[in-house]
């Protein structure tokens, strides 16, 4: 369970199906892989390559098929909806390309949501939000609605209400998809600064070059498939205004 | 605890939605307990009106009368027993002796009931003082609507005709000398009421009697010869049974009322909830269980009702209140129509379980309609709810 002793996340002949018609369609075809405590890693692949599906897995959103996902040393295939709920509260952090944001509630209970559901002390909510909104510039904007924000800063409030909880793992599902490259790199940085300074492991499903660059470990997904598997030593970072 | 507090969120940050649901829900509220409430007032005053006018304490009658039989007027008398007689020495019971006849209003001729009752009872509200009157004619009292549909008034001379317990014919005139105001139509329309004296000689019927009705709390006689003791519940059962039936034709416009409130209830939890699948999936992403997904938005749902009750109260109880206190007018036309009795005003009475019951009742319904919804969508994978596939 200690995410420090072990992978994060280990995947080992990892297949999944969706049924299609009368037959199905295989998204990942006997995935084997390990995520480590601390990485900033991506799954790189074209639309269709089952990136989403990877994550999903991982984040126990999804079940495999067949293999075995284990995620911060459980099972995700012998999850109940409940223990798998438990997993995602405590120790997951998500982060989506459409942001999905509670629309009605403010930036504040946006982020402090997470740890209601962990039923945190009220102080110690409070404190975690400020906390993680100062981390992403919004401290100004708690009490704004997500309509009322550019798309960036609907990013950033996705990433403090991922973070605010100090997850062993966030996913990040596309979460430069809907931004332009200032945002972008911004959002970047933010999550690099993040990895750094809490530790937490960052894996992405990505087919932005601008995420891509940020990546310390590139995971190459093609049909299915992890076709290349590469360790970046010295991530080439965009300098800004560039 | 957690539920409550983002049920709340949800419901504050849905600002316009919520209030309009919860407007349209108070005036389910509204109309319910308005509309319960009044017949619960007529309800009462009808009971009221019967019991002073008519029934007291409870009656003995004859045991060959049979109030729905008119033929049973012939034999249906007979001396008073004994200890009826002195309970109405003691003034706790009053004689009414019944005989059919005719009279001659304003040239008509027009079939009556004949009812003699001692002018010094005070058991029911027959204004029978008023036969003390001596012009030389007997006196007599008219209800409201006799006045009005045979054109008398106070102090007009009619002529009445009658036949006595030997089957001969006789006739005198009878003067009007007071006309009372009732709502208990059984003892005012096609009825005179003269002094239990004149009729016992008019009929030869000396110290006889058709039935005799008990003052209230005196308590009913046990069995007694040749008569039949009716409680006030067996005197009731015809209203009660009558208002029963209104009651039925009141709660099909409650349960058509509900069910309007809650199908907008529902409607507008399917259309909320189904739209909100990618922000409930997002919740599931976030480690919400589907249990906490379905309390959440049954209470949500259920909120909307105590949301509403809230507002109904504001606006509710001072409109309700002035309604009770002044009355609600009911068209005269409504007498005819309804058979039965309507008083020209009818003051709502709204009792506590009415409006507990009420609300509890539109709680629970609520909760139900909301509950159905938030199951379905609690069933949805959370991959399928935050692509906002709908299933």
């Amino acid at each position: 369970m200690n995410a420090s002793n072990g992978p994060i996340a280990r995947l080992s002949g990892l297949v999944k199906r969706f049924p299609m018609g009368r037959g199905h369609f295989t998204a990942l075809r006997g995935i084997d892989l390990q995520i480590m405590p601390g990485e900033f890693t991506g799954v790189v692949g074209p639309s269709g390559s089952g990136k989403t599906t990877l994550l999903n897995i991982i984040g126990s959103l999804d079940t495999p098929s067949e293999g075995s996902a284990v995620v911060l040393g459980r099972s995700i295939g012998e999850l109940s909806h409940k223990q798998a709920a438990d997993l995602r509260n405590h120790h997951i952090g998500f982060i989506f390309q459409t942001f999905n944001l509670l629309p009605v509630y403010s930036v504040y209970e946006n982020v402090e949501f997470p740890l209601l559901l962990l039923r945190k002390p009220a102080e110690e909510r409070r404190k975690a939000v400020l906390e993680m909104l100062e981390w992403v510039g919004l401290s100004d904007k708690i009490r704004s609605r997500p309509s009322q924000l550019s798309g960036g800063e609907c990013q950033r409030v996705a990433i403090a209400r991922a973070m605010v909880k100090k997850p062993g793992i966030v996913l990040a599902d596309e979460p430069t998809a809907n931004l332009d490259a200032d945002n972008s790199h911004h959002i970047l940085k933010t999550m690099v600064r993040m990895n750094e300074n809490f530790g937490t492991t960052f894996c992405f499903a990505t087919h932005d070059e601008k995420v891509i660059r940020y990546l310390r470990r590139k995971i190459l997904l093609e049909d299915g498939r992890v076709t290349k598997d590469e360790t970046v030593k010295k991530p080439r970072l965009r300098r800004a205004g560039t | 605890m957690m539920a409550w507090k983002l049920a709340f969120r949800n419901l504050a940050g849905a600002g316009l939605r919520t209030w309009l649901n919860a407007l349209v829900l108070s005036l389910c509220y509204f109309m319910i307990i308005w509309h319960k409430g009044l017949l619960d007032g007529w309800d009462r005053f009808a009971r009221t009106e019967k019991i002073e006018w008519e029934i007291g304490g409870g009656q003995c009658w004859h045991s060959r009368y049979d109030p729905f039989d008119p033929f049973t007027l012939t034999d249906g008398h007979g001396p008073v027993p004994a200890e009826l007689a002195s309970r109405i020495e003691e003034g706790r019971a009053a004689a009414v002796l019944i005989a059919q006849g005719t009279f001659y209003p304003n040239g008509r001729m027009q079939s009556v009931l004949l009812k003699g009752i001692d002018p010094d009872q005070s058991v029911i509200k027959i204004p029978s003082g008023a036969l003390k009157a001596e012009n030389g004619t007997i006196p007599a009292v008219v209800g409201g609507r006799m006045a009005e549909t045979t054109g008398l008034s106070e102090g007009d001379a009619v002529t009445v005709r009658w036949r006595n317990r030997h089957g001969a014919y006789d006739a005198t005139e009878v003067t009007i000398a007071r006309v009372f105001k009732t709502y208990a139509l059984s003892v005012d329309a096609g009825q005179i009421w003269i002094p239990l004296d004149s009729l016992r000689r008019m009929m030869e019927m000396p110290d006889e009697a058709t039935l005799v009705v008990l003052s209230r709390g005196s308590g009913l006689p046990g069995s007694l010869p040749e008569w039949t003791v009716k409680n006030p519940a067996f005197l009731l059962s015809d209203i009660d049974q009558l208002i029963r039936s209104k009651s039925i034709g009141g709660s099909v416009l409650y349960v058509a009322l509900m069910g309007l409130a809650m199908l907008a209830i529902f409607d507008t939890q399917v259309l909320s909830i189904f739209r909100r699948q990618r922000e409930i999936g997002m919740q599931m992403a976030l480690g919400m269980t589907r249990g906490q997904v379905i309390r959440l938005f049954t209470l949500e749902g259920a909120l909307h009702s105590i949301l509403a009750a809230a507002i109904a109260a504001v606006y509710g109880i001072p409109f309700l209140a002035v309604l009770a206190a002044r009355g609600f007018g009911v068209p005269q036309s409504s007498d005819s129509s309804y058979g039965i009795i309507v008083a020209e005003k009818i003051f709502p009475r709204y009792s506590a379980g009415l409006v507990l019951g009420t609300v509890l009742v539109i709680f629970i319904t609520t909760a139900i309609v909301s509950y159905i919804p938030a199951r379905k969508i609690a069933g949805m994978k959370p991959t399928e709810a935050i692509r906002g596939k709908i299933q």
